[in-house]
């Protein structure tokens, strides 16, 4: 009974002042409900509508599995037999160039190149180069896009992951999902456009922060909303203890009741949208818990992400939770696994670290598949940079860690217009350098724009004076992975 | 010849593009205002051809394109380089000018701006253009780079309106708009906006009952005396400056560990406190350390410079960083105390305002000179709380000279501040801006479009300084008054408050920016004067009500016939909350505090390293002091603060937005700082010999700060009844509602009707008004 009233939700007081407010708006007002500004915003400078593409998008949404640390591309995409060969030599000069060093390698006198402890096979029809560390991966290979030359300017993780989110290493930049939210609003009416999972592994951890999805100079509504395990999964969603569904239906009619006298005697639009907010915290307070509980889930989705899945807070439990999320039409789902940052003890902890995420993040590929969702989901799976081929400190053939490169790493991407089964750019058989076409993170940046159907020179946002983009002043789409 | 047929084409499809035109979106209302009668180059063509050319034909001499620079009036009248038969421009005649020809073609070839560009001009602007072109074309200095000048005040028609001088030039501006300026507004409403506006806090029930009571002419006035004489005014104050000055508790990169910066806060708070004008109080945060026999006060208030955010992470190249905080000095100067986005040349030359990449670091060399390096310790002990140069200061120093150092314990206290090296370390200009890309030696200096740095100044901060306050400066008044006005008015005279350059929003009222920055000079830069103008005006007091004609007119309120109406700031919006409901603990200044916050932010967030890896929350009073002393930790700031659009204190930030949304509305509905408030606030009114109708009326006048409507009274009463009758129902919701924080319950109490009342009052503060200054 309580239920009914519930589901049937308005009150005749309520439904009265609702109705008048609602007088004249389409359909079209529901987007804006959570992305207020969306019909209401300075398009006019990006030629952009701000809910609209500048053209047809191959992808609808992202879900970004960013491994947090650096994970070698040594030990898990970037076969390098040559190192093994070459085990223990300085590595020529010749080939390190000008490269600028972290202050942890900068002292040595030597920089020892090792190869990889652990094996590669070649898989699928694509016959792609993957390590043995990564079992499942191998499984998918003939849907991923492997990329081997990624490069980036940045040598520390601050600076570099803030780099890959925002497109520049300092400033206060919005994150690429509040780019995204800002540029194409929200799908969904109860949930926001831009989510973020933690995660952690047993690796040596660099921090992630809630900077990383800030909206920077954008309106706050575009940052990034972290959503977690445990009983209050968005900040302040849960009521507080002794307050239930049916009592906080009755005092939002109160507060509303009240607002709306307010609103008659101010004539202020502003309190007819804090109105129109509050029904959406309700319909919130509602929608994310149903997406969160992971107990209705069958057996054979838990089988496939892995028993992790069950215990809430792991990395298998948020890549099923991004399907949820995604599915439900959330536009940007940011996952950040920590623990890839491996400068000593490398063998032990990328092995741990890689078993931690390598079931789930193949699972998440089967499972958009068999839904149908991956053609319209692009899914992104990499670090902020690479791992020096020369040892960091002592070294032997089964233990020995790598420093932070920037010249050179791999990350893959899946679905959503980008071509399966093949790998794109080369480094030389050092593993030091892109050989070929190079991947810079704007340009990775800009492709992942033009798939959502934006062009990156033409999402911007006017601040201070100046046309912010997320890719600065660079970057190019790489026309040859895309579908 | 080949001109000549563009010409014909261009009149020939000009009948088309005015149709297309009106389907353009976004364009639409800006094509519908009129074109002025006289066309100002300042006012209606800088700012088209700052945002669509000058990026190419602007000051950046590297991106100039055909040799073409726009921005300065001889080289725009000069023969084109390309085709020296042409002209950019010709006096008088727009059918001879290449920028006309160009804008209006319909040859995407020769179109400018280029299509690839993908920057358009839209019909009003290109009729503005040619109009201005057919009046002579004449340039003029861009309206910030000029002296400002008090002119007369306009004659109004309703002249006894206006209270002040302000209000002339308002009342001048919306006559011409047909505006009528609303009703004085009523005498609670314009307490509680006083009150807000001047100390941050609402009115207490005495002050609300003196005020109402006292219908003598001078009650108003009385009412502003009394606040900017609370110890709340200097915090109020403090708010906004620690957002330019981007103070934080925390050094901000990576593991984000601790850093003893209060103690210069507590300086501000003092210094507004005491109204130290506003050149003494910058001139001491800019070169308090370079003053002869500098006091140790004075060396405080150079942390100023010192509040950038510092790397602590292991393995970064040293110089790297160093010049970071350089670039973050100069960039904060500029955005800050000139108004200038001189940050853009810090690549290149500016691309719309006269500043070359050379007098950027110029500019810079001011603050090349610190004894410092990119960094001196990873994350560790006490010894890091403060990075060199720095001060230690004393409990003897804070007893005896310091006293305004809120200092509790015997802890050593150390502060980074601002000091010099003995030997002047090089400046060169860093090619794009690289830290390892060393061009030209340069020698400090100031841009010469604002006013050249006179030789016989010292070339460092202090000389610097002196240049900030000549009274030939054209910007450090403006700035500060907008600023100013901004923090008052809710939206600054330019709206662009950090850049009143070319890119930036003109002045909505120029002749009244410029009246009070000259008047603000000529009265020694005293702050609490200005305030008490501002707040004295007509305009100030006018009734928010929002008509809908006005709504349609003039939906931003740009011309001022209302008074504004916004939410408060997030900081307030606790201050509100503590305040009324009798928790807040009014000590003033001291180390940051860390009230509740829901658990695992710091502890997901963190690499396990350092001493701000945990959040350990506080208990007891630090719970209730005001939300500017929440402890700001850069990587994850306090939750509640961004959610309501406090700046993350990354870098400087004058203007913030606004913003309205369902995550807020969670925060009042579910944060157990409210509840609790709720809680505490009800078992006091409880208990109060009163009918239900009278505690909901008081409950309603301490937060929503006036006395309530009968419907409104009805509504609550109503809702408290339906309560009382469902806790007496629902015991254990009751039991567990009164649970919630850490602030003791009375030994005594009917639960049934304080959970009642407690659920009366959360609704109070999740109301609309309650958190608007209207």
């Amino acid at each position: 009974m309580q239920k009914d009233f519930l589901e049937h939700g308005l009150n005749s007081n309520r439904r009265r002042f609702l109705s008048r407010l609602s007088l004249g708006l389409g359909s079209a007002a529901l987007g804006s409900l959570l992305v207020p500004d969306l019909f209401s915003g300075d398009s006019s400078d990006s030629g952009l509508t701000p809910g609209i593409p500048h053209f047809a998008p191959k992808a609808k949404r992202v879900i970004y599995l960013f491994q947090n640390g650096a994970p070698s591309q040594l030990e898990l995409f970037d076969y390098k037999p040559r190192l093994r060969e070459m085990m223990g030599q300085d590595l020529p000069s010749s080939i390190r160039g000008n490269q600028r060093l972290t202050g942890m390698t900068a002292n040595q006198t030597a920089f020892p190149m090792v190869g990889s402890f652990a094996n590669f096979q070649q898989h699928g029809e694509s016959r792609n180069w993957i390590s043995d560390l990564l079992p499942y991966t191998s499984k998918v290979v003939d849907d991923i896009c492997v990329i081997r030359s990624m490069h980036t300017e940045a040598i520390n993780h601050d600076p570099a992951l803030t780099f890959f989110q925002t497109g520049a290493q300092q400033g206060n930049r919005p994150s690429m999902g509040s780019w995204l939210s800002y540029g194409l609003g929200s799908e969904n009416k109860n949930l926001p456009s831009f989510t973020v999972l933690l995660s952690r592994g047993k690796g040596n951890s660099q921090g992630v922060y809630s900077k990383l999805w800030s909206s920077g100079f954008l309106e706050s509504i575009h940052q990034g909303v972290q959503f977690s395990s445990g009983d209050d999964p968005v900040l302040y969603l849960k009521d507080p203890d002794g307050m239930n569904k049916y009592e906080r239906r009755k005092f939002l009619d109160q507060v509303s009741q009240l607002n709306q006298l307010s609103y008659e005697q101010f004539g202020d639009p502003e309190i007819s949208t804090k109105i129109q907010q509050y029904e959406m915290a309700y319909r919130m307070q509602t929608a994310v818990p149903e997406i969160m509980d992971l107990s209705k889930e069958p057996d054979d989705i838990i089988k496939l992400y892995g028993t992790d899945a069950m215990t809430p807070g792991t990395f298998a439990a948020n890549c099923l939770l991004a399907r949820k999320l995604s599915e439900n039409g959330v536009r940007f789902v940011q996952l950040y696994h920590q623990g890839w940052d491996h400068h000593g003890n490398l063998p032990n902890e990328i092995a741990s670290q890689a078993k931690d995420v390598d079931q789930a993040s193949a699972a998440l590929i089967t499972d958009l598949k068999q839904r149908g969702l991956l053609d319209e989901t692009l899914v992104i799976w990499g670090g902020e940079f690479g791992r020096t081929n020369y040892s960091q400190g002592k070294w032997s053939a089964e233990n020995y860690g790598r420093d932070h490169h920037p010249r050179c790493f791999s990350i893959w991407m899946a679905g959503g217009g980008i071509k399966p089964g093949i790998s794109y750019g080369e480094t030389d058989e050092f593993g030091y350098n892109v050989v070929k076409d190079p991947v810079h993170v704007h340009d990775f940046q800009a492709t992942i724009l033009n798939r959502l159907g934006l062009n990156h020179e033409k999402l911007i946002y006017k601040h201070l004076g100046r046309r912010y983009r997320l890719t600065d002043v660079s970057g190019k789409v790489i026309n040859d992975i895309l579908v | 010849m080949k001109k000549r047929i563009y010409y014909f084409l261009f009149l020939l499809i000009s009948v088309l593009y005015t149709v297309q035109s009106c389907n353009y979106i976004g364009d639409a209302q800006s094509s519908e205002e009129q074109i002025p009668d006289q066309v100002s180059y300042n006012f209606d063509i800088r700012p088209i051809f700052s945002d669509k050319c000058f990026a190419c034909h602007g000051p950046d001499a590297n991106k100039r394109q055909a040799g073409l620079r726009l921005d300065n009036e001889e080289s725009a009248f000069k023969a084109l380089k390309e085709n020296p038969s042409a002209h950019a421009l010709v006096s008088g005649k727009p059918q001879l000018s290449e920028v006309f020809m160009r804008i209006s073609s319909k040859d995407t070839s020769i179109l400018m701006p280029p299509p690839s560009s993908n920057l358009k001009l839209n019909s009003r602007e290109i009729d503005l253009i040619e109009k201005w072109i057919s009046q002579g074309a004449k340039y003029e200095t861009h309206w910030s780079f000029t002296r400002p000048k008090k002119s007369p005040l306009p004659k109004v028609k309703n002249a006894k309106w206006a209270k002040n001088e302000i209000d002339h030039f308002t009342l001048s501006k919306m006559e011409q708009k047909n505006l009528e300026p609303n009703k004085e507004a009523d005498k609670e409403y314009l307490l509680k906006r006083l009150s807000l506006d001047l100390t941050g806090l609402p009115p207490s029930i005495a002050m609300m009952n003196q005020f109402m009571a006292d219908n003598t002419p001078g009650a108003y006035e009385k009412a502003v005396d009394q606040l900017l004489k609370s110890p709340a005014y200097g915090e109020k104050m403090a708010l906004h400056w620690l957002d330019v000055a981007r103070y934080a508790d925390s050094h901000g990169f990576q593991d984000d560990s601790y850093r003893s910066a209060w103690p210069w806060r507590d300086w501000v708070i003092n210094s507004f406190n005491t109204n130290l004008s506003y050149d003494q109080f910058i001139t001491l945060q800019l070169a308090g350390d370079l003053i002869p026999n500098a006091t140790k006060e004075q060396i405080l208030a150079t942390g100023f410079n010192r509040n950038h955010k510092i790397t602590e992470e292991g393995g970064v190249v040293d110089e790297e960083y160093r010049v970071q905080y350089v670039i973050d000095r100069t960039n904060t100067f500029s955005k800050a105390l000139i108004g200038v986005t001189l940050e853009c040349a810090q690549c290149h030359d500016h691309k719309y305002d006269p500043f070359s990449q050379k007098e950027y670091y110029q500019l810079y060399a001011f603050f090349n000179n610190v004894k410092e390096v990119g960094i001196s310790s990873t994350i560790g002990g006490p010894e890091t709380y403060a990075k060199n140069p720095m001060i230690q200061i004393s409990n003897d120093e804070v007893k005896n000279i310091l006293k305004f150092i809120n200092k509790q314990d015997t802890n050593k206290l150390i502060v980074s501040v601002m000091g010099d090296r003995d030997t002047l370390r090089k400046t060169y200009i860093l090619k794009r801006g690289a830290y390892d890309a060393p061009g030209k030696e340069v020698e400090a200096g100031t841009p010469k479009s604002i006013l050249a740095f006179d030789n016989n100044l010292p070339k460092n901060r202090l000389g610097l300084s002196k240049w900030l306050f000549d009274k030939r400066n054209p910007l450090t008044s403006r700035v500060f008054v907008n600023q100013l006005w901004q923090e008052i008015f809710g939206r600054g005279i330019v709206k662009t408050a950090g850049d009143m350059g070319m890119q930036g929003e003109l002045p909505s009222h120029p002749e009244l920016l410029d009246w009070l920055a000259v008047d603000f000079m000529e009265h020694g830069w005293d702050i609490k004067r200005l305030v008490k103008q501002m707040v004295s005006s007509a305009t100030y007091r006018q009734s928010a009500v929002i008509s809908k004609e006005k709504l349609k007119v003039d939906p931003e309120n740009v011309f001022l016939s209302r008074a504004p109406r916004y939410r408060i700031k997030a900081e307030l919006v606790r201050d509100l909350v503590l305040s009324s409901s009798g928790l807040l603990v009014k000590t003033i200044g001291g180390p940051s505090v860390k009230p509740y916050q829901p658990s695992g932010l710091w502890e997901t967030a963190s690499s396990g390293r350092g001493v701000l890896r945990v959040y350990r929350q506080d208990h007891g009073a630090d719970l209730y002091r005001r939300g500017m002393y929440t402890f700001v930790k850069r990587t994850v700031p306090p939750p509640v603060m961004g959610i309501f659009d406090a700046s993350n204190r990354d870098q400087c930030e004058i203007v913030r937005l606004k913003t309205n949304t369902p995550l807020q509305a969670l925060i009042m509905m579910n944060d157990p700082t409210v509840i609790e408030a709720s809680r505490v606030l009800a078992s006091k009114i409880d208990v109060e010999p009163l009918k239900i109708q009278d505690k909901v009326i008081k409950a309603f006048r301490l937060i929503v700060c006036r006395k309530p409507t009968e419907n409104e009274v009805k509504i609550l009463s109503q809702y408290y009844n339906d309560q009382l009758i469902t806790f007496k129902k629902e015991q254990s919701r009751a039991d567990k509602l009164l649970a919630i924080g850490e602030y003791p319950n009375p030994e005594k109490m009917n639960k049934f009707s304080v959970a009642a009342m407690m659920q009366v009052i959360t609704a109070l503060y999740n109301l609309e008004e309650t958190i608007t200054r209207s």
